[in-house]
């Protein structure tokens, strides 16, 4: 097989052609299957290492990050941005080279800056992993995001996901609309016009200011979380009035296609964007993406490290 | 000392004067004469164009205390390099230059280091904090030839009007950065697709709206003229030109960045296309071209912002904003404006870069009358180049026109009557 994946860094989906994002779902799905073992480990990174600088914080990401590199055999380091030099003043792009010059070979970066992991791709000869970067780009959740759909769905050619939420903010909806968008599903943004304006349909996609006109046409509705710690001034009057107008609700819940599947980030704020029971119930697929949010990072990490890609695995 | 000039054979273009025409020019002493003294220096300018020394009325030269960025000294010589016989300083050093003391301090530095005119201006608010009136007066009388508080606006409506009215006394103009500040709020980039795109913190075009707006109704209200800097959207250009239509006093200047680059170039998250206000889209570069076409922008400026490299080269919201331009900026103006757009013509161009400035600030500069003082610039519109950072002579290296090729530039620059540089030997000093 022709090798297709040719890139160092993981920074944005945006960088990434239809056939390259293929390589990595493919890739991950081959290694979806080693997380199902007893023994859930490969030797295909042993002799590497991996820091995780997460400049922001983060729960689910960097400890999936961790295990995604321990099933790999990959040596890994934590850093919190508290405990850093960072604090101290020091600037990005020295830390990074510290990092670099105790040979490091991936560097997993959140940090709140939006083309954070970018800056430091062009200037270290180490993999960059963007794990999360302002609102630019979530590239990894945008992945899994994807390949729980085509898990579930069988494929991502024409169908209807609904993203809500707080758009504007989210680099969880920018990584979901460049991959979803690519690959062929028809996506729509939901929300209050503050939170989704109307720049976004220059990406390719609907945008849509009530819920109830695009909840029965969904596939897929993608909850985003509402960030209360973004919201620096006023975008909307009050998570209550959120929750009446965009919150899926039970009574909303009802109005859903039996086979339409209901997505979260996480974390996810109960009884705010999602209904309590409805996160928890039979078309919730919240905890799929996370299992798979692990096959995807070891796939990003074993291709950026110059792995060759698996062959695609043809649906029966 | 008796130093003189013959500038032979070059195309004259004085807008000052509605000159146009091939004609030799002759210096003596600093000032324009009507007759060759002997000895004179001959300059062939045969095939080039000969003008007034170029004007640029907005560039920050640092220091006071930043002079890591730039210095008066290395400015100045950046200045005479594109062509520019004459700058006028933003106050926004550290401290800031909203006293006499400042003010003469810069004079006398430039005295003594600049190789080109440098003239001040102060601020309108004390520290350009937009809270105080800054000694107006006192600055007055010290030889500032403009008030702003560029780098920031005065948001508080009630102090900008007081100033004006205060102003007017003196006859100072008032020239303002236009940024309504809850509407720009954390933005780093233009509003728009890509801001959309790359998850940048928008700065809208309706901040700079709204302050073009307070600005047309202040000088209305007060019949004082007031001056918007770096104009960057399109509908302020509408704005301006409906009060300029109406006789309001008001005038507005553009940048080269402003008619060349559009908000895709911040694309690669690149520090070098940071700046405020920030690269709009195609649409604003086209009204903003049409309206130094048809007379509503009748100023073009610099906006020379020099950042040292490691100022530059961090995580894109933290950049500072702004970006070199007076080496580009002549090029940048006549490859736009002339050669691609065809939208003015060359002289044109150039009464925007020297009458119209000299005008609008009182200067006794862009002109050649006879008497006049021999500040003098020769170029070449036509002359493919390629521009090179490196050989830049700013401190700073913080420029998106790096390794752009560009047709038109300065071949000699000329103040009060000495050559600083020309394009074959470098400066003379």
């Amino acid at each position: 097989m022709k090798k297709i994946w040719n890139s160092k860094d993981l920074c944005a989906l945006a960088d990434h052609s239809e056939e390259e994002l293929r390589v990595i779902l493919d890739t991950a799905t081959a290694f979806k299957g080693v997380g199902e073992r007893n023994l859930k480990k490969v030797p295909a990174l042993r002799g590497k290492t991996m820091v995780n600088l997460f400049v922001e914080p983060s729960t689910r990401t960097r400890i999936s990050f961790e295990l995604a590199a321990m099933r790999l055999s990959a040596d890994v380091v934590n850093i919190n941005a508290s405990a850093s030099s960072l604090e101290k003043g020091e600037t990005l792009l020295d830390t990074a080279r510290n990092l670099e010059a105790l040979r490091v070979d991936l560097i997993v970066i959140r940090h709140k800056s939006a083309g954070s992991a970018r800056f430091l791709a062009d200037r270290l000869k180490a993999s960059v992993i963007n794990a999360g970067d302002g609102a630019h780009e979530h590239p990894t959740q945008g992945l899994l995001d994807a390949f729980t759909i085509r898990e579930k769905l069988g494929t991502l050619e024409g169908v209807r996901v609904s993203i809500v939420g707080d758009i504007l903010f989210s680099r969880v909806a920018r990584s979901n609309i460049e991959i979803l968008t690519k690959l062929g599903a028809k996506v729509t943004l939901v929300g209050p016009p503050t939170l989704v304006p109307k720049t976004f349909e220059s990406l390719g996609v609907r945008v849509a200011h009530n819920i109830d006109e695009v909840i029965g046409e969904s596939d897929v509705i993608n909850l985003l979380r509402i960030q209360h710690e973004r919201q620096k001034t006023e975008y909307f009057p009050g998570l209550g009035e959120y929750t009446a107008r965009f919150g899926l609700t039970r009574k909303r819940a009802e109005q859903l296609k039996p086979e339409c599947l209901i997505m979260h980030p996480g974390p996810m704020n109960r009884g705010v964007e999602i209904d309590s029971q409805v996160a928890d119930g039979r078309s919730s697929v919240i905890l799929d993406q996370v299992t798979n949010g692990l096959a995807v990072r070891m796939a990003v990490l074993y291709l950026c490290s110059g792995g060759a890609p698996f062959a695609p695995i043809t649906a029966s | 000392m008796s130093e003189s000039l013959h500038i032979q054979g070059g195309r004259v273009i004085d807008p000052a004067n509605g000159i146009d025409e091939i004609r030799d020019l002759f210096v003596l002493d600093g000032r324009l004469v009507d007759k060759k003294s002997p000895g004179a220096t001959l300059i062939d300018a045969s095939g080039k164009v000969v003008t007034p020394g170029l004007i640029d009325i907005h560039v920050h030269f640092r220091e006071p205390g930043q002079s890591h960025k730039e210095t008066i000294e290395s400015g100045s010589r950046a200045a005479a390099m594109g062509g520019f016989t004459t700058v006028v300083c933003m106050p926004n050093t550290n401290p800031v230059a909203d006293s006499p003391a400042t003010i003469a301090w810069i004079q006398e530095k430039a005295e003594k280091t600049a190789c080109v005119n440098v003239f001040c201006t102060g601020a309108i608010t004390r520290g350009i904090a937009g809270e105080e009136m800054a000694p107006i007066g006192a600055l007055a009388a010290a030889g500032v030839v403009a008030l702003t508080d560029d780098g920031h606006c005065v948001q508080n409506h009630g102090v900008m009007r007081r100033a004006v009215e205060y102003a007017k006394q003196f006859g100072l103009p008032i020239m303002d950065h236009c940024q309504e500040a809850t509407l720009s709020a954390d933005g780093v980039m233009n509003e728009g697709e890509w801001s959309t795109r790359l998850g940048l913190p928008g700065w809208p075009a309706l901040a700079e709206d709204l302050i073009v707006a307070r600005n047309i109704l202040l000088a209305e209200e007060t019949g004082h003229p007031i001056h918007c800097q770096h104009i960057s959207s399109a509908r302020s250009v509408r704005l301006l030109r409906e009060a300029r239509k109406r006789g309001v006093p008001i005038t507005a200047e553009a940048c080269p960045h402003h008619i060349s680059l559009t908000d895709e170039g911040l694309k690669n998250f690149d520090t070098n296309f940071k700046v405020n206000p920030p690269l709009r889209t195609q649409a604003d570069i086209d009204e903003i071209i049409k309206g130094i076409a048809d007379g509503t922008i009748t100023i073009l400026a610099s906006d020379h912002a020099p950042h040292a490299p490691y100022e530059k080269e961090v995580e894109l919201d933290k950049a500072p904003f702004g970006m070199l331009g007076l080496e580009t900026e002549l090029a940048v103006f006549l490859e736009i404006l002339l050669h691609q757009r065809k939208a003015c013509t060359l002289p044109q161009v150039i009464a925007m870069l020297t009458v119209n400035p000299a005008r609008l600030l009182g200067l006794d500069r862009g002109t050649l009358s006879l008497g006049a003082i021999a500040d003098i610039t020769i170029l070449d519109p036509d002359l493919a180049w390629k521009y090179d950072k490196n050989d830049s002579p700013s401190l700073s290296r913080n420029t998106p026109f790096h390794g752009f090729s560009l047709r038109g530039r300065a071949v000699q620059t000329i103040v009060d009557g000495k050559t600083v540089w020309n394009l074959e030997n470098g400066f003379s000093d």
